[in-house]
């Protein structure tokens, strides 16, 4: 594996290997006192992140660092990039200064496959942490880790993912995702937040939450910005909690060992109530935490799987 | 006096070779092969048998100049279009300053006449700096030495339906005709690629059909009743067809272009997130494509115009969202129509005529051009070889920029030669 873009494509055994290698490094590292692994010492790893985060960066700067590589973080405000610095030439920066893996985000779609192109020559390999409104596979990898340890695979699960799944990121990641390791996956949003041609996507798609709860294994909640109200997404944030958001009402219509997914941020009140982000079936801190070990993987996949040719 | 003698040229495509002699600009006689003595001095071109049209006529051009000389000037973008057989061409209104008075569009004029290799008419903007908020001197421009034909915001819609009509009403007492970019702004802000199943699954934001048949059938209504005539710009859908099928057939003086680009190229292109293949209005299906070159062969579609639009490397190899949207045309638009509709048997070499040169002409009022082959009409001509082909560099374009969607790709049909008025502009891939 040269670089991780989408998991769209990304063959079944490639995902489980990942997954394999994300359990494994999970359970060499716990309980240890020093959580640190030599496996990547040497290497650079650069976030590069012209979104704002928390999670997404942290996790991979913790994931490289666990790993031992030397993980440098640039942001767009306090870079080159303040000055009017292309992405390209961003790029090439980086690479020239001794880069291994330059992990992106960036609010244009596509932007980690051009960045690819653009890396080609250096070798350098790319990992995508959100482009646009496109993929974000490593979020996807980290609920499916979450999802097989708590529901011991994946196969044949029914998972409704709810909410924007228009400007998600996530739900484009996760369905081709869950669609390749066998689960079945359903959409439930108002015909607002899906896509033009959802239904020649891998899913079947809802309108009814409530008709959906009963038969799931886990719902995967999306954040619903309520400023999308001024597109005439939905009438009001109020109206959209009460039809799609996951109060506590509704989480007694789901199955007793179904699992709550969220991806972060959340909003609570809006997508799902407090106490339901909270409630032991919530699996939303074990998510993050999974999302370390599944970053470290990745790194792992990417930098140290095939050393020996590169050195 | 400068003359030029074209030895056996088959006219339209069609019949024997003849001989065509040009003299004094316009053409002097068209008789059998060998007929004709050679006036000493004249030039001679060799047709052996290829096809012999009306010069081509562009209503769709961007010069940049003034404003972005870095991409094409008036003086490239004339050697582009001259070795791509036109002897006229449209230059759009969006340059910096925009062409909103007479002073701009005298001088994109001056400098066409000044190069000397195509007709450069200049567009003037419908509405002042293309704001869309209050009409233009339209007047002023049309009377002005460029004398301006026709009208267009292009790049911006002009969607408010009171100035919209408005122009419309005020240009009948012209003789001019606006053209609209037809691109309901409300419904595609932030629009990036065509709204489909492709641009869903690869998360850019979708420029819907409906964008714009919403806009072309509120234009032709406003058309209608105003008793104006109308033309829409790079018509890219096939509910697009279907309004303007139903506008003419209500009486509407509608006419519509297509680009080269949206004949022959798909959506199947986001996949390369490469936007070289980023253009406005969006690259759509297979079954819109389709329905362009059958529109363009039943006439529903009147014309092909390239839509050409040079920009600087920077504004294309960068991310998708940042990159501008247009791409070249003027050298290729020959040659993809000859793909896209003669190949397959939708047009005859008299139907490129028509859809390149007498259609466009004539939405235009240019009395000089798309003229019949005959004698005493103006030499103004292409020559093109039908069975040579050639493989695209946008490095080996005449335009500065070099942003072709079409690079590396092998297409039928040369331009062996252009003439301007009996004089050759361009001849055998070279000026002059």
């Amino acid at each position: 594996m040269r670089h991780l873009l989408t998991t769209e494509g990304l063959a079944a055994d490639d995902a489980t290997a990942l997954l394999d290698t994300a359990d494994e490094l999970k359970r060499t590292l716990l309980g240890r006192e020093v959580r640190k692994l030599p496996t990547l010492r040497g290497r650079t790893v650069v976030t590069m992140f012209y979104e704002n985060s928390t999670r997404t960066r942290v996790s991979f700067e913790i994931a490289g660092k666990w790993m031992s590589a030397d993980v440098i973080n640039v942001s767009a405000s306090g870079s080159s990039v303040g000055k009017g610095e292309s992405l390209r030439d961003t790029a090439l920066t980086l690479a020239a200064a001794g880069a291994d893996c330059v992990i992106a985000r960036h609010p244009a779609s596509g932007a980690a496959h051009r960045l690819a192109g653009w890396l080609a020559e250096a070798g350098t390999s790319v990992v995508n942490a959100g482009d646009g409104t496109h993929e974000h596979p490593t979020q996807a990898l980290l609920d499916a880790a979450t999802l097989r340890e708590r529901l011991g695979g994946l196969k044949d699960r029914r998972i409704a993912i709810v909410g924007d799944v228009l400007h998600s990121r996530v739900a484009r990641s996760n369905v081709h995702l869950l669609a390749t390791l066998g689960a079945e996956v359903v959409l439930v949003a108002p015909p607002t937040l899906l896509p033009v041609g959802v239904r020649s996507w891998p899913v079947t798609v809802s309108h009814d939450l409530d008709a959906e709860l009963p038969a799931l294994d886990a719902v995967m909640m999306l954040r619903v910005q309520a400023e999308r109200m001024h597109g005439a997404f939905f009438p009001s944030a109020r109206e959209y909690s009460i039809a799609y958001g996951l109060n506590e009402a509704r989480l007694r219509l789901l199955p007793e060992d179904a699992v709550v997914l969220h991806p972060g941020p959340m909003l609570r009140g809006m997508e799902i109530g407090s106490a339901v982000a909270d409630a032991p079936r919530s699996a939303i801190t074990e998510q993050v935490r999974n999302g370390v070990h599944v970053r470290m993987a990745v790194l792992y996949h990417l930098l140290a799987g095939d050393g020996a040719d590169r050195d | 006096m400068n003359e030029v003698l074209i030895r056996g040229a088959r006219l339209y495509g069609e019949g024997e070779p003849v001989d065509v002699l040009v003299a004094d600009g316009v053409i002097a006689g068209i008789g059998a092969p060998g007929v004709a003595t050679v006036p000493e001095g004249a030039e001679v071109i060799e047709a052996a048998g290829q096809v012999l049209l009306p010069g081509f006529v562009d209503l769709h051009t961007h010069l940049r100049e003034p404003g972005r000389e870095d991409t094409e000037t008036i003086e490239t973008g004339s050697s582009a279009a001259a070795l791509g057989g036109y002897t006229a061409v449209f230059a759009m209104a969006n340059t910096d300053p925009v062409a909103d008075n007479a002073v701009v569009v005298e001088h994109v004029w001056r400098r066409g006449r000044e190069i000397g290799l195509v007709d450069v008419h200049p567009v003037g903007a419908v509405t002042a700096g293309l704001a869309g908020e209050r009409l233009a001197e339209l007047g002023t421009m049309a009377k002005s030495a460029a004398g301006v034909r026709m009208f267009s915001d292009d790049g911006h819609c002009v969607a408010d339906p009171l100035i919209m009509r408005r122009a419309l009403e005020y240009s009948t007492a012209l003789g001019t005709v606006v053209a609209q970019h037809a691109e309901e702004p409300r419904l595609t802000v932030g629009a990036q690629a065509h709204e489909g199943e492709r641009a869903s699954r690869l998360g850019y934001t979708g420029w819907p059909s409906s964008a714009e048949e919403s806009i072309v059938a509120r234009d032709c209504v406003l058309a209608r009743h105003a008793g104006a005539r109308l033309h829409v710009c790079h018509v890219s859908t096939t509910g697009t067809v279907d309004v303007l099928a139903w506008a003419k057939g209500l009486g509407v003086d509608v006419s519509a272009e297509v680009t080269p680009h949206h004949l022959l190229l798909t959506d199947e292109r986001l996949a390369t997130y490469d936007p070289i293949n980023k253009v406005n209005p969006p690259l759509r299906t297979e079954a819109d494509a389709e329905r362009m070159r059958q529109a363009l062969a039943d006439g529903v579609v009147d014309c092909v115009a390239t839509d050409h639009a040079p920009h600087a490397v920077q504004d294309k190899d960068c991310e998708w969202a940042a990159a501008r949207p247009g791409m070249l045309g003027l050298q290729t638009a020959l040659s993809i129509v000859a793909e896209t509709m003669v190949r397959p048997g939708l047009l005859d070499w008299r139907g490129v005529a028509r859809v390149m040169s007498e259609r466009p002409a004539e939405i235009a009022g240019l009395p000089d051009q798309g003229r019949p082959l005959a004698e005493g009409e103006p030499a103004n001509l292409v020559l093109i070889d039908p069975d040579a082909e050639w493989t695209v560099h946008g490095a080996e374009l005449a335009s500065l920029a070099g942003n072709t969607p079409y690079e590396g790709m092998r297409l039928p049909a040369v331009v062996s030669a252009t003439l301007l008025r009996g004089r050759i502009t361009a001849r055998e891939g070279k000026i002059g």
